[in-house]
Formats: C-alpha cells, structure tokens, sequence
C-alpha cells in the first residue's frame, strides 16, 4: 500500500513529538489504543487561562498513518478552544492525510485522542460550569 | 468458513493442546493433499484444493490465542475488533506506553531480553484468564476486553523480535 505524500511528510518530520507533565494542571492528555492493529497513542494539550489550547504534543507506537494522523492533530488544535477541538471529526483528518479505507481507524483513533484529551483536562477543572455542558461527550 | 475445530475434531474452546491440534493437522492435511488427487478428474482435483486451503486456514487461524479467541467469539456474535470501539482500560494503556517507551530505549540484548521474558508473561496471564473467561465463565464481554489487550501485547511481541534482528544482523 502506498502511503500519501502528506502521511509521508508528517511520518518524516513528525510535529509536536513530545510529551509534558501530566501533573501540570493546564495539561490534558488522552491515551488511547487500536487494538485490532496494536497502535497506542497519547495526545497531550496545553490550555491557557482563556480557555485556549496554546501547545500540543503526542507520542504514536503504530503505522505511518497513525503517526501523521497525531502529528495533523497537534497542529490542528492550537489555538484552537476546547469547544472547537471537540468539534473536529476524523473525516478531515482521513481527507487531509488522503488516507485509504483501511486506515481510516488510524484518524478515529487521532479524533478519540484530542477528545480524551479534553476530556481529561475538563475533568481537572470539574469546578468550571462552563464546561459541563461538553462532559456528556466524555465517554466517547 | 466451516466450523474450525470441528474439522480437525476438537472441542470448540480456547485451551487447547498446541501438540493435539498439531497431529490433527497434519492428519487432516496428509488426507486432503491435493497429491492424493493428481489423477482424479479436474472436479475431485479442484475440491482437493480447495478443501487443503480451508484445512490450512483453519489452523492458522486456531494456532494463534489472538486469532483463536477472536474466531470463538465471533461464533458467539461479537465482534472484537470492532474500530468504532476503541475502549481499553487505562492502566492497560500507561502500561503499553511504558513498555513501549522502554523498547524505544532498549539498545543491548539483555534489555530486550528483559522486556521479552515481561510480555511473555503478560501474554500467558491473559491467555489464562481468556481460557477461564471463555470456556469456564462463559464471561464474553470480560473475554473480548482480555483478547484486545493481547492483541496489544502480541503486536508488542513482534517489535521486540524485530528490535533483535535489528540489533544483531
């Protein structure tokens, strides 16, 4: 199968490899795994006062198009809210990444990320009402 | 395809004696060889082969604990590998990325080795509780959760041997 020039690009330079303190109370990180293919990945963002994301960072044990389906997100997501992060669909990143049929799990598993994510990170701000209305998604 | 075990006469379960199923496949293989057709008509010829190429998968498919409790529970309806489910147990997971990271930074044999004997373990621990899930409990939501860890640690499995032949060529 041959992989895409963007997935080829984001495979060979990576964006945002990395990781931050997940104890840092700005810090949201979502893990997540495919098993049908073995792939773990874990996303983290870093959420100002304002309630933006200013940085993102993920590390990607999997395929190429796991690999740059995480590296599309973490550029994706800055300075982005957390509303809007929710928001994104694995739809663009299969489209943006022209990633085949078979690799389409690689983008859910990229989405789940960002959404688990953000999840954690409201959780740590459970106190914010703001918030509570994007908790019904948290189960994702 | 055809029911699996009952092609080479066992017990539809998920312990299984590696050395039975072994001794039935070649049986059952040493009678469907298409060899044994190479004058029979074209027809008789053509069903040979294709009953070899079941015969085959089947074995494959049973040989391996990942590929065997994914067949025993599709039997049952459920489709483990499902994409739109991605729901692993998050200690699962940080223990994943713990190993992962640790196979990234294992540069000498006996790291690797280390790392290898641990997901060998891990690997017969959930075995043994998808045998206990499966065939004694009859616990197939519990079942499908342990196999989607093993399919975890298998592919693990693999890096690690592809590591060694990367670190001795």
């Amino acid at each position: 199968m041959a992989y895409s020039d963007q997935v080829i690009d984001h495979y060979e330079n990576p964006r945002n490899v990395g990781a931050f303190d997940k104890s840092e109370s700005g810090i949201g990180t979502g893990m997540v795994g495919a098993p049908a293919c073995g792939d773990v990945m874990t996303l983290q963002i870093r959420v100002n006062d304002q309630g933006i994301i200013e940085d993102a960072k993920f590390k990607t044990y999997g395929c190429g198009s796991a690999i740059a389906s995480s590296s599309l997100v973490t550029e994706w997501v800055k300075g982005k809210t957390l509303d809007e992060a929710m928001a994104m669909k694995n739809t663009q990143i299969a489209e943006e990444l022209a990633l085949p049929p078979v690799k389409i799990h690689c983008s859910i598993l990229a989405e789940d990320a960002i959404k688990a994510a953000v999840a954690d990170y409201k959780q740590k701000h459970g106190g914010e009402a703001e918030y509570s209305a994007c908790n019904a998604n948290k189960g994702h | 395809m055809s029911d699996a075990f009952a092609l080479f006469a066992l017990v539809p379960r998920f312990a299984l004696d590696r050395a039975a199923l072994d001794a039935a496949f070649r049986a059952v293989q040493a009678e469907v060889h298409p060899d044994k057709f190479a004058h029979a008509d074209a027809a008789t010829q053509r069903q040979a082969v294709e009953r070899a190429t079941l015969v085959n998968a089947a074995y494959q498919t049973l040989k391996t604990p990942v590929t065997r409790g994914a067949y025993l529970l599709r039997q049952a309806g459920i489709e483990p590998f499902d994409p739109a489910n991605t729901r692993i147990s998050p200690a699962f997971l940080l223990q994943q990325i713990e190993w992962r990271e640790q196979l990234e930074a294992a540069t000498q044999v006996a790291a690797l080795e280390a790392l290898e004997k641990r997901i060998a373990e891990a690997a017969r621990d959930h075995e043994h509780r998808l045998a206990v899930l499966i065939d004694q409990e009859g616990d197939l939501v519990m079942a499908t959760e342990t196999l989607r860890e093993l399919r975890f640690i298998e592919k693990l499995g693999e890096e690690i041997q592809s590591a060694f032949e990367t670190l001795d060529p």
